[in-house]
C-alpha cells in the first residue's frame, strides 16, 4: 500500500517535471483534460466497477463541483484547493442523498435517477441567475500565481492540482480495492442478496461508495471554471462527461484501478487528437461505438483481454 | 391570490392533451422496463429517430407524419427484435444485464443521438400537416388541433396495446414472462421468443410516439434526453407493468407540468418529472397501480 502510493506519487512528480521541462501551453491544456478524465473515470469506477451500480449522472456531479466554484468565486475568490474541497463536499452530499433515496430499491432505479438528475440540475442552473443562468459565467483567470516564493504559470498550476487529484484518486481506488470495504463492494456486485444475508451492511457500504464517487467527481469539476474561463450550463453538463466516465472504465476494465487509468489515457488522448483533426461530433460517435463494441465483445475491457492472453500464453 | 379561471382551465386541458401524448411515449418503456425488466434508457433516442423519419418523408414527399409512422411500424419492430437478440446473447444469457446491459443501452442512446446530429445537424426540425395551426374553441377552452390529434392517436395506440396485452395469448404471455418464465416454458412457449416480440412491439411504439412528438413540437437530436426522466417517472409512478397506471400517471404529469409552465414559466417544467420520480421512489416505489 505505502509502496504503491510512493510509486504513484513518484510517477506524478515525474510527469510534472517532464511537463515543466517541455513547457508548451497546449500540452498543459490537453493533458489537463486527460487528467480530469482519469479522476472522473476512477470516481465512476469506485461505484460502477466495484459495486456494480451505474451512475449516468457524472456530468451532474462534475457540474455541481464547477458551479459551487462559480458560486463561491462570486462571493469571495478563495484559492482553488479550497474550492476543490468545497466541490467535494457539495457533490459528496449530493451522492449521499441520491443513494439514500434510491439505493434501497432495485439497482436500475439508481441509474435512472442519476440520469434524470443531470437534466433537472441543468434546469435549475439555467434558471439560477446568480451563477450566470443560461448565459454562463465568466471567471477571469490570473496569469500566474505566487507559490512558495516562485511564480508559476496559472495553467501549469491547474495542471499540477489536477495531477495531484488524479494521484489521490488512484491511491484511494487501490486502497479501497484491497481493503475490507473493497471486498464488501465486490460481494454487492456479485450477489447483493447473498451479501445482505451474510451480514454485509449493504446499504451503508453503498452509501460510502456513492459519497466517495460523487465527491471525486465534484473535485474534478471544481477547477474547471478556471481552466475554461467561461462556464455555461451546456459545457458543464456536457454529455461527453457522462459518456466518457462510463466508456473509459468499461473499455479499460472495471475490476481494478488500472482499467479506468488505461481507458482514460487511451480514449482521452485519442479524443484530444480527433477533436483537433476531425470533428468533435465524429469523435463522440467513435467513443459511443467503442463503448457498445467493448461491452459486447470484451466484457472485462482491455485489462481483461490482456489477462486472458497472458493466461493462454502461460498454459502450453 | 388572483387566479384567472380560463387560464387555469386551459392549462389543465393542455395538460390532459399533453398527458395523452406522454402515455404514447411511455407505452414502450412500460413494456420493456415494466414487463420485461429491461432498462432500455435508449428508448427516447428511438423516439427521436421516429421523429426524424416522419420529418424526412413529410418534407420530401408530403406524407402525413402519422401515416409515415404507421408504415414505419414493421421496420421499428424488426429493429427492436434485433436489438433484443443482441442484448439477450451478450448480456441476459451471461447474467450481466445490470452493469453492461445498461452501458450498452447508454451507448445506443449516444450513438443514435450523435448519428442524427451528423446527418441532420442540430437545427430544430418540424413537419407540415393540415391540423397544425387551427384550434377548436369550446366555451372558454381552446383545443389546438396540433395537441388534440396526437393525443387521440396516442390514446388509440394505447388502447390497442392494452387490448393486445390483456386479450391475446401472446399478450398474456408477455405479462407472464416477467412473473414466471418457468411456467411459460412448461406451457411450451419459448420465453425468449415472447420477450423478443414484446421488445419489438415496445420499439415499434417509438415510431408512432416520435411522429406525434414532432407534430407537437420542433425536434432536434438531443430533445430525447428531456424525455428520459419523464418517461421513467411516469412508468414508475404508474406502477411497473401496469398499462392503466401508466395512462393515469401520464395524465397527472401532463397536468402538473402544464400548470407549472403556465404559472412559473416553461423553463421549470423538466424539473417536475424529476420531483415526481424522487417522491415516488422515496414514498411509494410500487407506484399508483403497482402490484
Amino acid at each position: 500500500m505505502a509502496k504503491f502510493s510512493l510509486i504513484t506519487i513518484a510517477v506524478g512528480a515525474m510527469v510534472m517535471a517532464g511537463a515543466h521541462w517541455v513547457h508548451v501551453d497546449y500540452l498543459y491544456f490537453a493533458s489537463y483534460t486527460i487528467l480530469q478524465f482519469i479522476v472522473l473515470a476512477t470516481a465512476w469506477n469506485i461505484l460502477g466497477g466495484y459495486c456494480g451500480y451505474v451512475n449516468f449522472g457524472s456530468a451532474a456531479f462534475f457540474a455541481m463541483g464547477a458551479y459551487s466554484s462559480v458560486f463561491i468565486h462570486k462571493i469571495y475568490p478563495l484559492p482553488v484547493p479550497l474550492l476543490i474541497l468545497a466541490g467535494a463536499i457539495v457533490s459528496g452530499i449530493a451522492g449521499f442523498g441520491m443513494g439514500y433515496l434510491t439505493l434501497r430499491l432495485r439497482g436500475s432505479f439508481f441509474a435512472i435517477a442519476t440520469l434524470a438528475l443531470a437534466v433537472v440540475l441543468q434546469t435549475l442552473v439555467v434558471n439560477w441567475e446568480y451563477v450566470g443562468g443560461s448565459r454562463g459565467a465568466y471567471i477571469i483567470r490570473p496569469e500566474e500565481i505566487e507559490f512558495a516564493g516562485i511564480t508559476i504559470n496559472y495553467i501549469e498550476y491547474l495542471f499540477g492540482l489536477m495531477l495531484l487529484l488524479a494521484v489521490i484518486a488512484l491511491i484511494t481506488a487501490r486502497t479501497i480495492e484491497r481493503s475490507q470495504l473493497g471486498f464488501g463492494f465486490a460481494t454487492i456486485r456479485d450477489d447483493e442478496l447473498a451479501a445482505e444475508a451474510s451480514g454485509v451492511p449493504t446499504l451503508r457500504i453503498k452509501l460510502i461508495a456513492t459519497t466517495i464517487s460523487g465527491a471525486f467527481m465534484g473535485m474534478a469539476g471544481a477547477p474547471f471554471p478556471y481552466y475554461i474561463g467561461y462556464l455555461q450550463p451546456s459545457s458543464a453538463f456536457g454529455l461527453e462527461y457522462a459518456v466518457n466516465s462510463i466508456a473509459m472504465p468499461m473499455i479499460g476494465g472495471t475490476t481494478s484501478w488500472i482499467g479506468p487509468l488505461v481507458g482514460a489515457i487511451l480514449l482521452g488522448s485519442a479524443q484530444q487528437y480527433a477533436t483537433v483533426t476531425i470533428s468533435s461530433a465524429v469523435n463522440l460517435l467513435i467513443v459511443g461505438l467503442m463503448l457498445v463494441a467493448f461491452v459486447i465483445i470484451a466484457p472485462n475491457g482491455l485489462v481483461g483481454l490482456v489477462q486472458g492472453w497472458r493466461r493462454a500464453w502461460r498454459k502450453p | 391570490m388572483d387566479i384567472s379561471w380560463d387560464l387555469l382551465l386551459n392549462a389543465i386541458t393542455a395538460g390532459l392533451l399533453l398527458g395523452g401524448f406522454y402515455a404514447a411515449v411511455t407505452a414502450g418503456v412500460s413494456i420493456s422496463f415494466g414487463m420485461l425488466d429491461i432498462v432500455n434508457i435508449a428508448h427516447p433516442a428511438f423516439i427521436i429517430l421516429g421523429s426524424y423519419i416522419a420529418y424526412f418523408f413529410n418534407i420530401k414527399f408530403g406524407v402525413d407524419p402519422i401515416l409515415v409512422s404507421v408504415i414505419a411500424l414493421p421496420f421499428f419492430y424488426a429493429l427492436g427484435a434485433a436489438v433484443y437478440q443482441v442484448y439477450y446473447l451478450s448480456f441476459e444469457k451471461r447474467g450481466q444485464e445490470s452493469l453492461r446491459g445498461l452501458a450498452f443501452f447508454f451507448g445506443l442512446l449516444f450513438v443514435t443521438e450523435v448519428s442524427l446530429i451528423l446527418v441532420f445537424g442540430v437545427d430544430y426540425r418540424y413537419v407540415e400537416a393540415a391540423y397544425i395551426g387551427p384550434s377548436l374553441h369550446i366555451g372558454l377552452i381552446d383545443l389546438p388541433l396540433r395537441m388534440l390529434v396526437p393525443c387521440l392517436a396516442a390514446l388509440a395506440m394505447f388502447s390497442a396495446l392494452q387490448l393486445f396485452v390483456t386479450r391475446t395469448f401472446i399478450g398474456r404471455a408477455i405479462m407472464a414472462v416477467s412473473q414466471d418464465q418457468m411456467a411459460l416454458q412448461l406451457m411450451a412457449v419459448d420465453p425468449i421468443r415472447i420477450k423478443r416480440i414484446a421488445f419489438g412491439i415496445s420499439i415499434a411504439t417509438a415510431a408512432v410516439a416520435g411522429a406525434l412528438l414532432i407534430i407537437i413540437q420542433p425536434v432536434e437530436p438531443s430533445v430525447g434526453r428531456e424525455y428520459i426522466g419523464r418517461v421513467f417517472a411516469i412508468c414508475v409512478l404508474g406502477g411497473l407493468g401496469s398499462m392503466p397506471g401508466t395512462l393515469i400517471a401520464a395524465m397527472l404529469l401532463g397536468v402538473v407540468e402544464s400548470l407549472t409552465a403556465t404559472f412559473y414559466g416553461p423553463s421549470w417544467a423538466p424539473a417536475v418529472s424529476f420531483g415526481f420520480l424522487l417522491l415516488t421512489l422515496a414514498f411509494r416505489p410500487a407506484g399508483l397501480m403497482g402490484r
